[in-house]
């Protein structure tokens, strides 16, 4: 029925009929539905007849994990603090939301879904919204089409946002990502910055107040909590052991942080999936695992008692904070990324190496993972034009 | 040793002449088209500071400065010749890229040509004459003035490079017809320095 509807649109919206204006959002719809009569045409990524917009979706279902897991994980955090602090009822319209379905019990996995959700939610649709109002708008008035992308890029600029991040300013980080970061340049495929991670920089730099800190990362009013990142800085491991939150913690990701970023386990279900079926590219992933590598054993080598994230040992650092997230999320993403095989490694080792500098020597941001992949977004082109340059030079010489 | 390192660095990354402190656009914009022209003028504005600075140094503590004559006798330690310290800056500068035009000219004439008329344009380049007054107003010592020359030289080619990187890509980007060319370059460099920012609090 919904296929009759779109079909008897179909003659009013292209071009020449009365409505060709919303040409982009009938497109949207129609192929969102059922599978388009004309695949991608002119692309790098035809293999098979999986075209973009399903490599797309399936990134976008390859978060399922980390989101789930997120929103439990937000509910869990909440409860136990509400717990602690003898808080029963949480304020405001989230409340009753709450209320409406699920009690306030750290040990009900439902409960936790729940409350994990009505924080989680509210900003992904948001994001969502407004998001898409611009994506369209760019669309309808540059005459390209809505891509998928954006259901990734959404998905992933949530993801990365704390619990407690108010609304207005989750619109105000996509709104930059998308507009400035992508549609500037033409959409999709056009930019060279990952726009999720450039609307989360600038809300980070921009609000440093809400995006990192104490206070932020658990979802009760009042309570402040250090990210085991930042314990991991002030203390050294020990401490974070002495606080009660093991390795196999860190790793299935009972701590706090942004929502999707805290359990490994569950990124590495997901992103694995992207890689066995070649959507994420493993040689950056193993690049960004070697250089990490190297430089936390460069920088346990030399020691250091005043600075105790010189001794944090490298399977710390690879549970902790974002470096999962953006190991198979941020740093695969095939637009921002470098284009030939060599300068995959290249790009990934960069990333490794600057994540841990960042982590290691700069005590202002405790969070490495981001800033070091917009990093190497911005000399991904130049690694990209030495290698075709070395290449060009032996084809020259072998004559 | 290690507060050299610590000042190579810093000149580098965290105080980056083009993407932190804003320095040298006009060239940075121009030039950034070729990755090859780009890389060409970097290594010229690394040679360029890699001289002045340690020369201005050693103008400025010797001569410029307030009590910088005292080496001629007790009559001169009062003298303060630094009303004279910015014509004399841009001197140094004028004369070193004179000279490493002709030598350009004489031994790498491929270069010359792709650098053009922007050599020259070095010699009016504000990274240079701001790196020369970073150096005084920081009050670095001679080795210190080498090593911050050199540094943020390498830092201006860095970013410079990185700059054409980008723009050579973006020959197949769509950009609206409003944005075209310089409107786009000024969006694209300041989403590089918010990747530089990265390094904001870096102490080394």
């Amino acid at each position: 029925m919904l296929k009759k509807l779109l079909d008897s649109m179909s003659p009013h919206v292209h071009p020449g009929g009365k409505h060709e204006k919303w040409y982009a959002l009938w497109e949207a719809v129609d192929t969102g539905f059922f599978k388009p009569k004309d695949v991608t045409k002119t692309t790098a990524h035809v293999r098979d007849h999986i075209d973009l917009k399903r490599i797309m979706i399936t990134v976008w279902i390859c978060t399922f994990p980390a989101m789930f897991w997120g929103m439990y994980n937000v509910g869990f955090q909440a409860n136990s603090v509400m717990a602690d602090m003898g808080i029963t009822q949480v304020e405001g319209w989230r409340g009753a939301l709450i209320a409406l379905f699920a009690g306030h019990d750290a040990a009900s996995i439902w409960d936790n879904l729940i409350h994990g959700a009505a924080y989680y939610l509210p900003i992904y649709m948001t994001v969502f919204a407004v998001g898409g109002f611009w994506e369209v708008l760019f669309a309808t008035v540059r005459k390209h089409e809505v891509n998928e992308g954006f259901f990734v890029t959404s998905v992933l600029f949530s993801l990365t946002c704390p619990p407690d991040l108010p609304l207005w300013q989750a619109a105000l980080g996509i709104s930059f990502g998308v507009v400035i970061a992508k549609e500037v340049f033409g959409g999709t495929g056009k930019n060279f910055l990952n726009p999720a991670l450039a609307g989360r920089a600038f809300l980070f730099f921009a609000y440093p107040s809400y995006m990192s800190g104490d206070a932020v990362w658990t979802a009760v009013d009042g309570y402040t909590g250090a990210t085991a990142l930042s314990v991991l800085a002030s203390g050294g491991v020990e401490t974070v052991v002495n606080n009660g939150l093991s390795w196999t913690d860190a790793f299935l990701g009972k701590m706090q942080g942004s929502i999707g970023e805290t359990s490994t386990l569950a990124l590495i279900i997901g992103g694995g999936a992207l890689l066995v079926m070649r959507i994420a590219a493993w040689r950056i992933v193993a690049g960004v695992l070697i250089g990490s590598f190297l430089m936390t054993t460069l920088f346990n080598a030399i020691g250091s008692e005043t600075n105790q994230m010189m001794n944090v040992p490298w399977h710390w650092h690879v549970v902790v904070g974002g470096f999962a997230f953006g190991l198979f999320f941020m740093a695969t993403d095939p637009v921002s990324a470098s284009m030939t095989n060599t300068g995959k490694w290249v790009f990934g080792a960069l990333i490794g190496i600057m994540v841990i500098l960042i982590r290691v020597a700069n005590p202002a941001f405790p969070e490495g993972m981001m800033l070091a992949i917009l990093f190497s977004n911005l000399f991904a082109p130049l690694i990209d034009h030495f290698v075709v340059q070395a290449n060009v030079k032996r084809r020259l010489a072998r004559g | 040793m290690e507060h050299f390192i610590s000042l190579f660095v810093r000149s580098i990354f965290i105080e980056n002449m083009a993407l932190a402190a804003f320095l040298g656009m006009c060239t940075f914009l121009a030039i950034s088209k070729k990755v090859e022209a780009a890389i060409g003028l970097g290594v010229a504005v690394i040679v360029v500071l890699a001289i002045t600075v340690p020369v201005n140094n050693v103008l400025y503590t010797y001569l410029l400065s307030e009590g910088g004559l005292s080496w001629l006798g007790e009559d001169y330690a009062s003298v303060d010749l630094n009303f004279l310290s910015l014509i004399t800056f841009i001197g140094v500068i004028a004369a070193m890229v004179q000279i490493l035009e002709m030598v350009l000219d004489k031994f790498f004439p491929a270069l010359y040509n792709a650098l053009g008329v922007f050599l020259p344009l070095i010699t009016v380049n504000c990274a240079i004459m701001g790196a020369n007054l970073y150096m005084v107003e920081r009050s670095y010592n001679f080795s210190e003035s080498v090593v911050f020359g050199v540094g943020s030289g390498v830092g201006w080619a860095l970013a410079i490079a990185a700059l054409a990187g980008i723009r050579e890509k973006m020959k197949y980007s769509d950009v609206p017809d409003g944005l075209q060319g310089l409107g786009i370059t000024f969006i694209t460099v300041g989403l590089m320095s918010l990747g530089f920012m990265s390094f904001g609090g870096i102490s080394l």
